[in-house]
């Protein structure tokens, strides 16, 4: 056993701690990848992130008043609950580095107050960083009463920073109602054929 | 190479213990605890079996035929789960454990009691997830990749599902923790890495796969309890979370899990094709170096299974690109096989049978990896049966097929009997047949766009199906005959030699067939 290529004889406990080390160290790996992947996303614009902050206005860049680019606006609700959500505006040709206000109507459908938070993207990717928001309901939670039905504003600009190559871009937002709590029966069978299993919803 | 072997044991070391529950529930026995893992991982290929079998009996015939959707959607689900962790990756780590210790002559493993411990997780671990079937609401049907949000709505099932995977996660990473332990410690005098057969350099680097993943998927699915639970928003859109990014971290795991799951069939493949034919392996330091790049290339090309998430050019450029880099080193190794067999004098016994349909059959399955590598086209090629086609090809003819393969191989060393060879043959021939009649026809299914995981389909993909399910029920049933000939050959058959196979290489064939309960007390020495 004294020769220098076996080992034979070796507990091998050291190795088995390096690597149990190893497997700690990877368990640490994924949940680092969490903000690893926000920042990610924030510096290369993949995914198409866009930040849910208020932006300052255009301000005095210089852009081309006869440039044109159609912004899509695309409304859904997360899931099956009892809402309507949709813009009042399909689309809009905008010019980049100018102000724009388009309007999205939101209606509770359910009897009660509720909250709703709703999350913008935008499509392509690459656009999400050059589509600003200076104003937007998607700021905050958006609380409704039963029943009430709600137009809200969302104040934009097309940074002229965009690729002369993307023509049109879509702003999409989803609702998600984040009341505590339990579900409303509004319809417990077609959420149970939904989901196959009752859902909690906070 | 050479083995000298003592013939003064401690007295009390000769058997095993005796008394059933002391000989198997406690035994830290490297060749025991084989022997449990592989039989383990028999039932659950039988118990996965029998999920596919309601699968395929369901998509027999358009229409919904015999089971409910939900319950079709929680057969997809529990037939991947139980056949990635609870077949295959219990077959490997049970060859790994019987095999390892008698190739590089080492007397056990390193740290027998976690042996002992990590094989008795597996059923703790499949109870929590097979006891899902009975809850209300049943399995998870969510799809074996838990994407949130849909697997957040599954119900009880859910912290089950949780739990069980990260018990298997612990299992398997102890297992390999404790196969790189032996692997780096317990070689025999003489036995230098680049002596060691490919078996073992291929679990040396599964191992650090599987050790590197799986705490991986263990946080993924962490966060997705937290998220459920606790009220986190780490894939939860409404709170800033992201349901992309579970597909990211899963996927890093996925990649290399594949690999998990293949690069162990290489290193058996490499032990089989020499023995019959008669030649060493052509290349054997490039086969190590192909398994090592192998692996590496899976940290890195995770982004192919989510193509049509909506990521950038750049993103799918990349991994294109790096995706289609995995076909080079793989080429290496077919080209290896190929060159062994190559002007050898061969012959065709049940093990090389199947491993040389595990190479022609592995090799379409890479050619549709190849395809589906391209961004491009996997747009038209994502979630249809193309993709259930070429996962089936690597996974049952490349996996499973080296798997049985293995154990013809080797079992005349397990029992000292040489199994029926006219039955192998059999098994052989009627499982080559009938897996080819299963799953190539889902290739053109997929190409004329029959999505997966779906209980009823358009009625143009009829005819395609029912050839497909036919197949199915005959290669489960030719299985019946694989459990026939083991088990016959554990009750007799003609004694095996030690070397078993004319023309066999490495330590294991010095030993006596059977082997005794103890080996390697005394290090061979290796020249």
């Amino acid at each position: 056993m004294t020769d220098d290529t076996g080992y034979h004889g070796r507990s091998g406990g050291r190795t088995a701690a390096k690597m149990a080390l190893v497997a700690v160290g990877m368990f640490g790996f994924g949940f680092a990848m969490v903000p690893a992947y926000q920042v990610f996303c924030e510096v290369t614009g993949f995914n198409g992130f866009v930040s849910n902050e208020a932006s300052a206005g255009p301000g005095d860049v210089e852009f081309d008043p006869d440039r044109k680019v159609t912004v899509e606006f695309v409304a859904t609700v997360n899931g099956s609950q009892p809402w309507t959500f949709r813009p009042k505006q399909s689309r809009m040709e905008v010019t980049p580095g100018e102000l724009y206000t388009a309007y999205f109507v939101a209606e509770n459908q359910y009897e009660g107050s509720t909250v709703s938070q709703i999350i913008p993207s935008v499509a392509p990717g690459t656009a999400g960083r050059h589509f600003k928001k200076t104003e937007c309901f998607c700021f905050t939670e958006q609380r409704f009463a039963g029943s009430e039905q709600r137009d809200m504003p969302v104040t934009f600009f097309v940074d002229p920073a965009l690729s002369e190559r993307t023509q049109t871009v879509t702003l999409s937002y989803t609702l998600f109602d984040i009341r505590d709590g339990e579900l409303p029966d509004y319809d417990e069978e077609a959420a149970e054929l939904h989901a196959g299993a009752p859902q909690s919803a906070d | 190479m050479t083995a000298t072997t003592h013939d003064t044991h401690d007295a009390h070391h000769h058997g095993p213990p005796p008394g059933f529950f002391k000989r198997w529930l406690f035994t830290t026995n490297h060749k025991d605890l084989g022997v449990l893992y592989m039989l383990f991982g028999l039932l659950m290929f039988f118990v996965g079996g029998a999920m596919a079998m309601v699968i395929r009996a369901e998509l027999f015939q358009p229409g919904l035929n015999l089971v409910d959707p939900h319950f079709f959607n929680q057969m997809t689900t529990m037939h991947a789960l139980v056949m990635i962790f609870g077949a295959v990756m219990p077959a490997f780590t049970g060859l790994a454990n019987w095999l390892i210790p008698v190739q590089i002559g080492a007397p056990d493993m390193a740290l027998p009691r976690i042996n002992n411990w990590a094989f008795w997780l597996l059923p703790a671990g499949f109870v929590l997830l097979l006891a899902t079937l009975f809850l209300p609401g049943g399995a998870p049907a969510g799809g074996w990749t838990m994407y949130p949000p849909l697997v957040l709505q599954l119900g009880d099932s859910f912290p089950f599902l949780i739990f069980a995977v990260h018990i298997l996660g612990i299992s398997s990473i102890m297992g390999s923790i404790n196969i790189v332990a032996t692997i780096l410690n317990m070689r025999a005098p003489g036995m230098t890495l680049m002596k060691m057969p490919l078996f073992v350099w291929a679990w040396l680097i599964t191992a650090f796969l599987i050790v590197a993943v799986m705490p991986v998927l263990a946080g993924a699915v962490t966060m997705l309890l937290t998220d459920q639970y606790f009220g986190t928003s780490f894939f939860s859109a409404a709170g800033g979370g992201d349901p992309v990014m579970f597909q990211h971290i899963f996927w890093f795991f996925g990649h290399p899990e594949v690999y998990i799951l293949i690069l162990p069939a290489f290193g058996i493949v490499s032990a089989i094709i020499p023995t019959f034919a008669r030649k060493p392996l052509f290349g054997y330091s490039s086969m190590v170096y192909a398994t090592a790049s192998i692996a590496f290339l899976s940290f890195i090309v995770w982004g192919h299974h989510m193509f049509t998430v909506g990521m950038p050019l750049a993103g799918q450029l990349f991994f294109m690109y790096a995706t289609m880099l995995v076909a080079v080193p793989t080429g290496v190794k077919i080209f290896n096989w190929m060159a062994t067999m190559w002007q050898g004098s061969m012959t065709f016994e049940t093990p090389m049978l199947f491993s040389i349909a595990f190479v022609l059959l592995f090799t379409i399955g890479g050619l549709s990896g190849v395809m589906l590598a391209l961004a491009p086209v996997d747009l038209q090629y994502h979630d249809t049966y193309f993709v259930v086609a070429h996962f089936h090809y690597v996974l049952v003819t490349g996996a499973v097929f080296s798997i049985m393969a293995a154990v013809y191989f080797w079992l005349p060393k397990w029992t000292g009997n040489m199994y029926d060879e006219k039955l192998g043959k059999w098994h052989f021939w009627l499982s080559t047949i009938t897996v080819n009649v299963l799953f190539f026809p889902q290739h053109f299914l997929g190409l004329a766009g029959m999505p997966r995981r779906i209980p009823d389909y358009a009625v143009q993909f009829a005819e395609f199906n029912m050839i497909s399910s036919i197949g199915g029920f005959a290669f489960g049933l030719s299985q019946l005959l694989f459990v026939y000939i083991i088990v016959k050959c554990v009750r007799g058959g003609e004694k095996a030699t030690s070397e078993v196979w004319e023309g066999a290489r490495g330590l294991e064939w010095t030993l006596p067939s059977p082997a005794p309960y103890h080996t390697f007390e005394t290090p061979p020495v290796v020249k």
